[in-house]
């Protein structure tokens, strides 16, 4: 069986992302997405641990008895989130205190336990190792998006606390787009969170329409020249 | 016995509604013009303008006849109720943001009008209320006691750049001779029960003297006065606004009477803050109330009960708006329980 790296990438970035069209990990994609960089961190602390939760699976996937699957994945997914959490509060110690909870929450997202079940565990190593990194960079690739549409909107700055995450040179990174005296806390609230990722999913549907519009417009411009020759 | 709304021939097309709720908020936005000066007039123009022109941009976006959407002023009144439910004098964009976002996610992201759960003018209220607070609990005190009036140039000022020509900001006409800060009266009750004075220690305060408080209760009045004229007309029905002031009345009637002191009174809660133009203007919103009349009467009941519960034991001093949104929710299930029996049958 030959494996279609390509459509695997366009499923995890674009046709079945994870956040935009699974809708699986809501929890920390909206609760973390309040700035570019918490987002980004978050992302690459989840794109790590599906990775890793990716692999191990599909190494002991002929070994694991059906019945407790759930259980020893759960437990595999578990030991990576802790590695990670314990990486994180070695060396971005700050961005560990930010994020706090939702870091070991990695663990309940169902994003890495779906991809585990539905994929991992019924393919070789090398596809699901792609299928993990694609996902979890499609899942990285909104939380940083949305975090950069509330960071702008809420407190009119990009890239703040990039320090947190790369160090403090990167301090002078964080841009500041405009200046308000009182910041637009519904953007920076869980409720605009909310609305901020509604309307990603819209523009992700309308993108998606347009394109099937034009293509079924092609096919019928090609089904006419046929017909007429 | 489930009645159609209005009987009166003139008054059955959406424009004619609301052309005739516009009319009814005149005397309590004159009264409002009154007591707290131009910046009422400014958020009035600024948010009836954002309104036209958001409904008219969304329209156009999703492809409807634009001409014959504005012209059912559904939008206007939207906007309306946001401009006399804001501060006077709150900057500009408060105004710009609350008014574009109660149209364009409150109303049309649902379908547009006769489609929006919520309220669109207490969304976009609500949005403004969490995301500012500074500047929504900013409110100038009634011009007639105010230590700093505020002249029209002042008030076109402060209402577009936050600053006057002599360089005094907001907080200066906040002030009164003794260089506090006053607040609306349901605000400053809040305060001061809060800080432990009771509620007839507080009575001396200016703002909570006369019969009810200052100015807001005239404010009221004219709301109330407007309220009449809309059920005169059967524009509106009885059964939210008796619903939702009986139930202020009996709930803060009950906590006056267990203690007097600590409780604000019936008559303060009525003629203060939102509630009359909440009664007869806001909770009475076709759409998003329940549609039955026993529903109606529960659901003015609900808004009341909150409204008296929030003011005195929530974190803000008002609450329609809140007591509205959560009622909103619940309208479809009181709907639900309050369906009239058919005429004939029996209980299965």
């Amino acid at each position: 069986m030959t494996t279609d790296y390509k459509s695997l990438t366009k499923q995890g970035l674009w046709d079945n992302n994870p956040a935009l069209v699974q809708l699986l990990g809501l929890c920390p994609l909206l609760a973390v997405s309040n700035t570019f960089i918490n987002g980004l961190g978050l992302g690459i602390a989840t794109t790590m641990v599906l990775v890793g939760s990716n692999i191990s699976v599909s190494f002991v996937r002929h070994w694991v008895p059906k019945e407790i699957r759930i259980p020893i994945f759960v437990m595999m997914i578990a030991s990576f989130v802790t590695n990670t959490q314990l990486l994180m509060n070695a060396f971005t110690y700050d961005l560990y205190l930010v994020l706090g909870i939702f870091i070991p929450l990695i663990v309940t997202n169902c994003t890495i336990i779906g991809r585990a079940e539905a994929f991992a565990s019924k393919n070789p190593i090398i596809p699901s190792f792609v299928d993990g990194l694609m996902q979890g960079i499609g899942f990285s690739v909104v939380l940083v998006l949305l975090g950069a549409i509330r960071e702008i909107l809420g407190q009119g700055t990009l890239f703040y606390g990039a320090d947190q995450l790369l160090g403090s040179w990167a301090k002078q990174l964080t841009i500041q787009i405009y200046q308000v005296d009182q910041n637009f806390l519904f953007a920076i609230l869980p409720p605009g969170a909310f609305f901020a990722l509604g309307l990603l999913i819209a523009l992700k549907n309308l993108i998606d329409h347009r394109a099937k519009q034009k293509a079924s417009k092609v096919s019928v411009e090609v089904v006419g020249a046929e017909s007429k020759a | 016995m489930l009645k159609s709304s209005p009987f009166n021939q003139a008054s059955n097309s959406v424009t004619q509604l609301m052309l005739q709720v516009i009319l009814a908020t005149l005397p309590g936005a004159l009264i409002m013009f009154y007591f707290f000066g131009w910046g009422v007039l400014f958020n009035l123009l600024t948010c009836s303008l954002v309104a036209m022109a958001s409904e008219a941009a969304i329209l156009k976006l999703r492809g409807r006849d634009f001409k014959s959407g504005l012209s059912d002023y559904s939008a206007l009144v939207t906007g309306i109720l946001i401009g006399l439910a804001l501060p006077p004098l709150a900057p500009w964009w408060v105004a710009v943001i609350g008014t574009f976002f109660a149209i364009t996610f409150a109303k049309h992201v649902y379908g547009g009008l006769g489609y929006n759960p919520f309220n669109p003018a207490m969304v976009g209220y609500v949005l403004l209320l969490i995301s500012f607070p500074v500047a929504m609990t900013s409110w100038l005190p009634p011009q007639n006691i105010a230590t700093n009036a505020v002249n029209f140039l002042d008030s076109l000022n402060l209402f577009l750049f936050e600053i006057d020509s002599q360089g005094n900001k907001l907080n200066f006409y906040l002030q009164n001779a003794d260089g506090f800060t006053m607040a609306t009266p349901l605000d400053e009750l809040k305060t001061g029960l809060s800080m432990g004075f009771t509620t007839a220690e507080l009575q001396d305060k200016l703002i909570l003297t006369g019969w009810v408080n200052q100015g807001w209760q005239w404010v009221n009045i004219a709301f109330l006065v407007g309220g009449l004229y809309l059920l005169t007309r059967k524009v509106i029905h009885w059964y939210i606004p008796v619903g939702m002031l009986g139930a202020i009345f009996l709930t803060s009637g009950l906590l006056t009477w267990i203690d007097p002191d600590l409780h604000i009174s019936p008559m303060t809660h009525l003629f203060s803050g939102a509630t009359m133009l909440g009664a007869f203007f806001i909770a009475t919103d076709p759409v998003s109330a329940a549609t039955t009349p026993k529903g109606r009467i529960i659901f003015g009941a609900g808004i009341g009960f909150l409204v008296v519960i929030i003011r005195n034991f929530g974190g803000y001093p008002d609450a329609v708006a809140f007591a509205v949104l959560l009622l909103n929710m619940a309208a479809p299930l009181i709907d639900h329980f309050t369906q009239p029996k058919v005429y004939g049958t029996r209980d299965a």
